[in-house]
C-alpha cells in the first residue's frame, strides 16, 4: 500500500508539473497552430497521464484525458486545425485534470464530478463542431470511440511506411559514411558494444512514442548530424547512432545519440568534441530526448531538505566571521592562512546552496500567460504577452512571495490598463495591447517590470478620486507631484475604475501588492505616461536570509540596520552640532541639503533614557547621523558610534519578542555576541515619522526634492552666431564629434555623413533656429553634437561647444519659438535652452518612430 | 500512579524548585546576555547558545522576588518549549531529585498573585517542601 501511495505521490508531482507545462504549450499552440513539434508534446503528456491514472485506477481522469487526447489526435494528424474553442476545451480539460489531482491529493480519490459536459464538448470539437449545447450531440458520443481508434490505426500505418521511407534513406547514408576510407575500426567495435544499452534504453521509449513522432522530427534530428559528418571518426559517431535506431525501432534516433558518444569518448576525443556539438541541435530538436537527459543529470529535492542546508551555511557563515576576528589578533600564520581558505570556501559554499534555492522567475510567470488569456477573454480585450529574461533567477522563498503580487498585477494591467480594442485603434496603436515582463539582475537586486502599452493613468482622475474619497484634502492635492499623485493607487482603497469589475477595481489590490513587496524588503514604483502605457517596477533582494548590515553602538550595546533601508552617514562634530541641529517646538531637526530631517535619538527611541532637551543636546561634542529611509519618508537616526558593515544572518525573534515592532531579528556577531536588528519601518512608525501626515510631510518634501533636482542639471553649453549661446541637457548627448567638412555628403535633400557605419543626418542649429552662424575662415571641421535615440543618431551641427556646467535651472520665460524650451540664466548669460526632440521632429518626422518595443518611450 | 518523577531542582531566594527533568534541555553557568530595550522586563536578554539564540527569562522578576545582589550571577536552566529553548534564570542550581507521587499536594488556595499561576503543587520532602514550576507559563511572558 505504501508502495502506491510512493507511486501516486510520484505520479501527482509529475503531472503537475506537465500540467503547467501543458497550459504553456497549449497557449503557444494557439499562436502557431502548426507546431507539430508542441502538439506531439502535448499529446504525449496527456497520454502519459491517462496511462498512468488507468493504471492507478483513477477511471473518470483516465476518461477525460481520453477524451482530450482523441481530439489531439486528430489534431495531431492535421485533420483538425486548433483553433481558440479548441484551445479553450483543452484548457478546460486541463483544469479538470488538475482539480482531480488536487482532489486526489487531499482525499486520494478523484472526486464525484464526471464532467460529462466537458466531455461532450470536447467530443464535439474532435468533430469538428462548434461545441453546441450537451444534448444535440450526445448520441454521436458512443460511435466515436470507435472512429477515433479506427483514425489512429491509420494514422499509425502511414506513420511507419514514411518511417520505412527514412531508414532507407539513413541505410543510404551509412553506407555512404562507411564507405569513405576508415581506419577506425576500433571505435567501430565500440560503437557496436555501445549500442547494446542503447538499445535496450531506447526501447521503452520507442515503444511508446515510435509510431507517434512525426517523421518530420526524425529527418530534422539526422540531419545536422549528417551535415557535419565528414570527418571519418565523426562518421563513425553517426553511424553508430543511426544503426543504433534502426536495430531497435525507428526514430528513436535522437533518443539514442547522447548515450552513444558517450561511449565513444574514450575513444576518440575529437570526434567527441565534435559529436557533441552534433548532439545539441539534435536534443534540442527533439523533446523526448531532451526529457531522458534531465532526469539523468537532475535531482527532485525536499525544499525542507534545502532550507536545512541554507540554515546550517547561516552558521557557517558566523562561524567565519567569529574566526576570521579571532585570526585578526593573532600572528599564527598557519591560523591566518587557514581562517583565509575557511573564509574563501565558506563563500563559494553560501553562493552555491543559494544558487540551490534560486530559481528561474520564469516559474513564476508561466501561470501569467494563462491568466492573461482567460483574462482578456473575459474583458473582451486583445493582449500578447512577452517575457525578457525569464531565466533570471531568485530565491525561492521570495519567488514565492511574488507570485501573488505579479498576477495581480497584471490584471490590474489588463482590465486598467490596457484599453478595448476599438479604442485603441481609435488612438492609433495596435489592436492588440503588449504586455511586457522583464527581469533582470542590478546592483545584488532582481528587478521585475511588468509594462503595458494601454492608457496609462490619468492623474487627474486620481487626483480627483483622492480628493473625492478623502484621502487626501484639496491643499495637499495642489502640492502634490506627479510621482505623489502616482503613489496614491498605492494607498488602501484606492481605485480609478469607473466600474467595478469582478476582475478588478475594488480597490484592495495596489496597497496589497505594495506591502506584500515591501514585506520581503523590496520596492515597487510606478511610472505612467498618460495615454501610453504604465510601468511598474519592483525591486526585491536576492535573498532575504543573510543581508548586508550597517553596525552602530548605541551605548554598550551594538544593533544592525539592514543596508537597504540606508540613505547615507553625516556625522557632526564640535561646533556644528551646536549650529546645526536645530530645534522646533523640541523636536530636533538637521537641515540635510535644504530638506528638513527629524532626527531620532536611538537610545530614545529604545527608552533607555529619557529625550534629550535642546540643552543636553549642545553638551554632545559628536553626532552620528544614520539617514533612513522608511516607506519613502527619510529621517535620520543618531547613534552612538557607527562601526562597520557585516553580512549577518537574519535569525527570527522568539515569540516573546515579536511584539516589538523595533527590531526586525537577531544576529550572531563576529565575536559571539548576539545583536538586535533594527526594523527601520518599525522604528519610523513608532516615533510618527511615518503616519498619517505622511503624505502632506512627503508631498513638500517631493516640492523640495524637486528644487534640488533642479540645481542638479548638467548642461551642455553651445554657442551659436556671434553671441547666443544656447544648452542642452548633458544626458541627451551621445557624443561630441568633430567632422571634417570634406567628409559631408548628401542624401535625400539633407546633409549626411557616416558615422558608426550609419548614415547620420546633420541639422544645422544655426538654420534652423535662424540664429544664422559665424564659421572660422578656413574652418574644415564642424561641431558636431550626436544624439542617439532607438540606435539611430543624428548631429547637431553648432558653431562652438562651449562648456559642461551644473547649475540650477530657473526657466525665466517659455519659449515661443520652435526649438526653444524657454530662457533661462546660466553663467550670468542669457541662454536658451533647446528642444531638442522637436527640433529632430521638425527635420525628420520619423525619427522617434517606430519605437522599438513600443513601450520603452 | 504513584511512579517516581524525576524533577530537576533549583533555589530562587528562599524558596526550592523543580520542573520535570524531560523538560529540560540543559543547566549551564552564566552567560553573557544581550539586553532588549522594550522588552517585557522579565526578559533579561539573548543569549548565543551555540548558534541559536535563546530568550533568558529573569524567574526572580517573574515571581516578584527581589532582584539578585548585583556581585551574584544567575545560572541557566534552558527549558524545551514549542518555539524552541528559553533559559530561565536562576539563582542556583540544585540536584535532580527523584520524588514520589504520594508526597504530592496542590498548592494551597491561599496562594496568590504571580505565583499562584507558575506554581503546581509542592512535593513534601524531609525538612523542605519542593515547589514544582509550571515552566509553560513560566515561559509565556506575552500575559505580562
Amino acid at each position: 500500500m505504501d508502495e502506491l501511495e510512493e507511486i501516486i505521490k510520484e505520479f501527482l508531482v509529475e503531472s503537475y508539473e506537465n500540467l503547467d507545462q501543458l497550459d504553456r504549450d497549449l497557449l503557444a499552440l494557439e499562436d502557431a497552430p502548426d507546431d507539430r513539434k508542441r502538439l506531439s508534446s502535448v499529446f504525449r503528456t496527456i497520454h502519459t497521464i491517462k496511462g498512468t491514472c488507468g493504471f492507478l485506477g483513477f477511471p473518470i481522469l483516465e476518461h477525460v484525458a481520453h477524451v482530450g487526447e482523441s481530439l489531439l489526435v486528430r489534431l495531431r494528424d492535421g485533420e483538425l486545425r486548433l483553433d481558440g474553442a479548441i484551445t479553450t476545451g483543452l484548457l478546460a480539460m486541463v483544469d479538470a485534470v488538475r482539480t482531480m489531482l488536487t482532489n486526489i491529493t487531499q482525499t486520494k480519490t478523484e472526486g464525484e464530478n464526471h464532467y460529462e459536459s466537458l466531455v461532450e464538448v470536447l467530443d464535439q470539437l474532435r468533430l469538428g463542431q462548434v461545441p453546441q449545447p450537451v444534448a444535440v450531440v450526445a448520441v454521436v458520443a458512443v460511435a466515436e470511440h470507435a472512429t477515433s481508434g479506427a483514425n489512429f490505426d491509420f494514422d499509425s500505418s502511414g506513420v511507419k511506411e514514411r518511417v520505412e521511407a527514412t531508414v532507407d534513406d539513413l541505410d543510404a547514408m551509412v553506407v555512404e559514411l562507411t564507405e569513405t576510407p576508415s581506419t577506425a575500426s576500433s571505435s567501430k567495435a565500440s560503437s557496436k558494444k555501445s549500442r547494446k544499452p542503447t538499445v535496450a534504453k531506447a526501447k521503452p521509449a520507442a515503444k511508446s512514442q515510435a509510431t507517434k513522432s512525426p517523421k518530420r522530427s526524425s529527418k530534422q534530428t539526422v540531419a545536422p548530424a549528417i551535415e557535419t559528418a565528414t570527418v571519418t571518426s565523426i562518421a563513425m559517431t553517426t553511424q553508430a547512432a543511426i544503426a543504433a535506431p534502426i536495430h531497435a525501432e525507428p526514430l528513436v534516433t535522437a533518443a539514442s545519440l547522447p548515450p552513444a558518444e558517450k561511449s565513444m569518448t574514450t575513444q576518440n576525443h575529437n570526434a567527441t568534441a565534435r559529436a557533441s556539438s552534433i548532439s545539441e541541435p539534435a536534443s534540442l530538436s527533439e523533446p523526448t530526448d531532451k526529457g531522458q537527459a534531465v532526469a539523468e543529470t537532475t535531482v527532485r529535492l525536499d525544499v525542507a531538505l534545502l532550507d536545512k542546508l541554507m540554515n546550517l551555511v547561516g552558521e557557517l557563515v558566523l562561524v567565519r566571521n567569529q574566526i576570521l576576528q579571532y585570526s585578526r589578533s593573532t600572528e599564527d600564520a598557519s591560523l591566518i592562512t587557514a581562517s583565509q581558505r575557511l573564509n574563501l570556501i565558506t563563500s563559494e559554499l553560501q553562493e552555491g546552496v543559494m544558487k540551490t534555492r534560486m530559481q528561474p522567475i520564469q516559474n513564476a510567470w508561466a501561470k501569467l500567460p494563462r491568466v492573461l488569456r482567460d483574462l482578456s477573454m473575459t474583458c473582451g480585450k486583445k493582449v500578447q504577452i512577452k517575457m525578457e529574461g525569464a531565466e533570471t533567477e531568485l530565491d525561492k522563498t521570495i519567488l514565492e512571495a511574488i507570485r501573488d503580487p505579479l498576477t495581480h498585477i497584471v490584471r490590474n494591467s489588463v482590465d486598467h490598463g490596457i484599453e478595448a480594442p476599438g479604442v485603441r485603434e481609435a488612438k492609433g496603436k495596435p489592436a492588440e495591447g503588449t504586455l511586457l515582463l522583464r527581469a533582470f539582475h542590478e546592483g545584488g537586486q532582481v528587478n521585475i517590470e511588468i509594462c503595458d502599452d494601454g492608457g496609462g493613468i490619468n492623474l487627474a482622475r486620481v487626483k480627483e478620486k483622492a480628493l473625492s474619497q478623502g484621502l487626501i484634502s484639496p491643499d495637499q492635492a495642489a502640492a502634490m507631484s506627479e510621482r505623489e499623485l502616482m503613489n496614491l493607487i498605492l494607498l488602501p482603497g484606492f481605485s480609478t475604475a469607473a466600474t467595478v469589475t469582478n476582475v478588478s477595481g475594488r480597490g484592495v489590490g495596489m496597497d496589497v501588492v505594495k506591502t506584500n513587496v515591501e514585506k520581503i524588503g523590496g520596492t515597487l514604483e510606478i511610472n505612467s505616461v498618460y495615454g501610453e502605457g504604465t510601468t511598474l517596477r519592483i525591486k526585491i533582494p536576492l535573498t532575504l536570509a543573510i543581508v548586508p548590515a550597517l553596525m552602530v553602538g548605541c551605548g554598550e550595546d551594538r544593533y544592525a540596520i539592514p543596508q537597504n533601508n540606508l540613505v547615507e552617514l553625516v556625522r557632526l562634530e564640535g561646533e556644528r552640532v551646536q549650529s546645526e541641529i536645530e530645534h522646533i517646538h523640541n523636536v530636533p531637526v538637521y537641515r540635510l541639503r535644504g530638506n528638513l530631517l527629524p532626527l531620532l535619538f536611538l537610545d530614545e527611541q529604545l527608552q533607555l533614557r529619557p529625550a534629550r532637551s535642546a540643552a543636553e543636546l549642545r553638551q554632545d561634542s559628536e553626532v552620528n547621523i544614520v539617514v533612513l529611509s522608511a516607506e519613502g519618508r527619510q529621517f535620520g537616526l543618531v547613534v552612538n558610534q557607527i562601526n562597520d558593515t557585516q553580512e549577518i544572518v537574519v535569525k527570527p525573534l522568539s515569540q516573546h519578542l515579536k511584539a516589538i515592532s523595533t527590531y526586525a531579528g537577531v544576529t550572531i556577531m563576529g565575536d559571539g555576541a548576539v545583536a538586535l536588528i533594527l526594523d527601520v519601518t518599525g522604528i519610523a512608525k513608532r516615533a510618527g515619522v511615518v503616519s498619517e501626515a505622511r503624505d502632506r510631510n512627503k508631498a513638500q518634501q517631493t516640492v523640495k526634492e524637486q528644487a534640488c533636482g533642479e540645481q542638479k542639471h548638467t548642461l551642455l553649453l553651445l554657442g551659436m552666431g556671434e553671441e547666443r549661446r544656447m544648452a542642452m541637457p548633458l544626458s541627451l548627448v551621445a557624443r561630441l564629434e568633430e567632422i571634417s567638412i570634406s567628409s559631408v555628403e548628401r542624401a535625400d535633400g539633407q546633409q549626411v555623413v557616416q558615422y558608426g557605419g550609419q548614415i547620420m543626418p546633420l541639422i544645422h542649429l544655426g538654420d534652423v533656429l535662424g540664429s544664422g552662424s559665424v564659421r572660422a575662415d578656413g574652418a574644415t571641421t564642424l561641431q558636431v553634437v550626436v544624439y542617439s535615440e532607438n540606435g539611430r543618431s543624428v548631429g547637431l551641427v553648432v558653431d562652438r561647444i562651449l562648456d559642461i556646467v551644473e547649475t540650477t535651472l530657473t526657466m525665466q520665460h517659455a519659449g515661443k519659438r520652435m526649438g526653444v524650451l524657454g530662457s533661462a540664466v546660466i553663467q550670468s548669460r542669457v541662454t536658451d535652452l533647446l528642444d531638442i526632440h522637436n527640433l529632430i521632429l521638425s527635420t525628420d518626422q520619423d525619427f522617434f518612430a517606430p519605437p522599438p518595443t513600443a513601450l520603452a518611450v | 500512579m504513584s511512579a517516581a518523577r524525576q524533577l530537576c531542582t533549583f533555589f530562587l531566594a528562599d524558596l526550592y524548585f523543580g520542573v520535570d527533568v524531560q523538560k529540560v534541555q540543559e543547566v549551564i553557568r552564566y552567560q553573557e546576555m544581550t539586553r532588549v530595550p522594550l522588552a517585557p522586563p522579565v526578559v533579561r536578554g539573548l543569549i548565543n547558545l551555540r548558534g541559536q539564540i535563546v530568550t533568558a527569562i529573569d524567574m526572580r522578576r517573574r515571581l516578584d522576588l527581589p532582584a539578585l545582589p548585583a556581585d551574584q550571577l544567575p545560572m541557566n536552566v534552558v527549558i524545551r518549549t514549542d518555539d524552541g529553548p528559553v533559559s530561565l534564570l536562576v539563582d542556583e542550581i540544585g540536584d535532580v531529585v527523584e520524588v514520589d507521587a504520594d508526597h504530592y499536594e496542590r498548592a494551597p488556595e491561599t496562594l496568590r498573585g504571580p505565583t499562584r499561576d507558575l506554581i503546581q503543587g509542592a512535593y513534601k520532602l524531609n525538612g523542605r517542601l519542593l515547589l514544582t514550576l509550571n515552566s509553560d507559563r513560566a515561559v509565556s511572558v506575552a500575559a505580562n
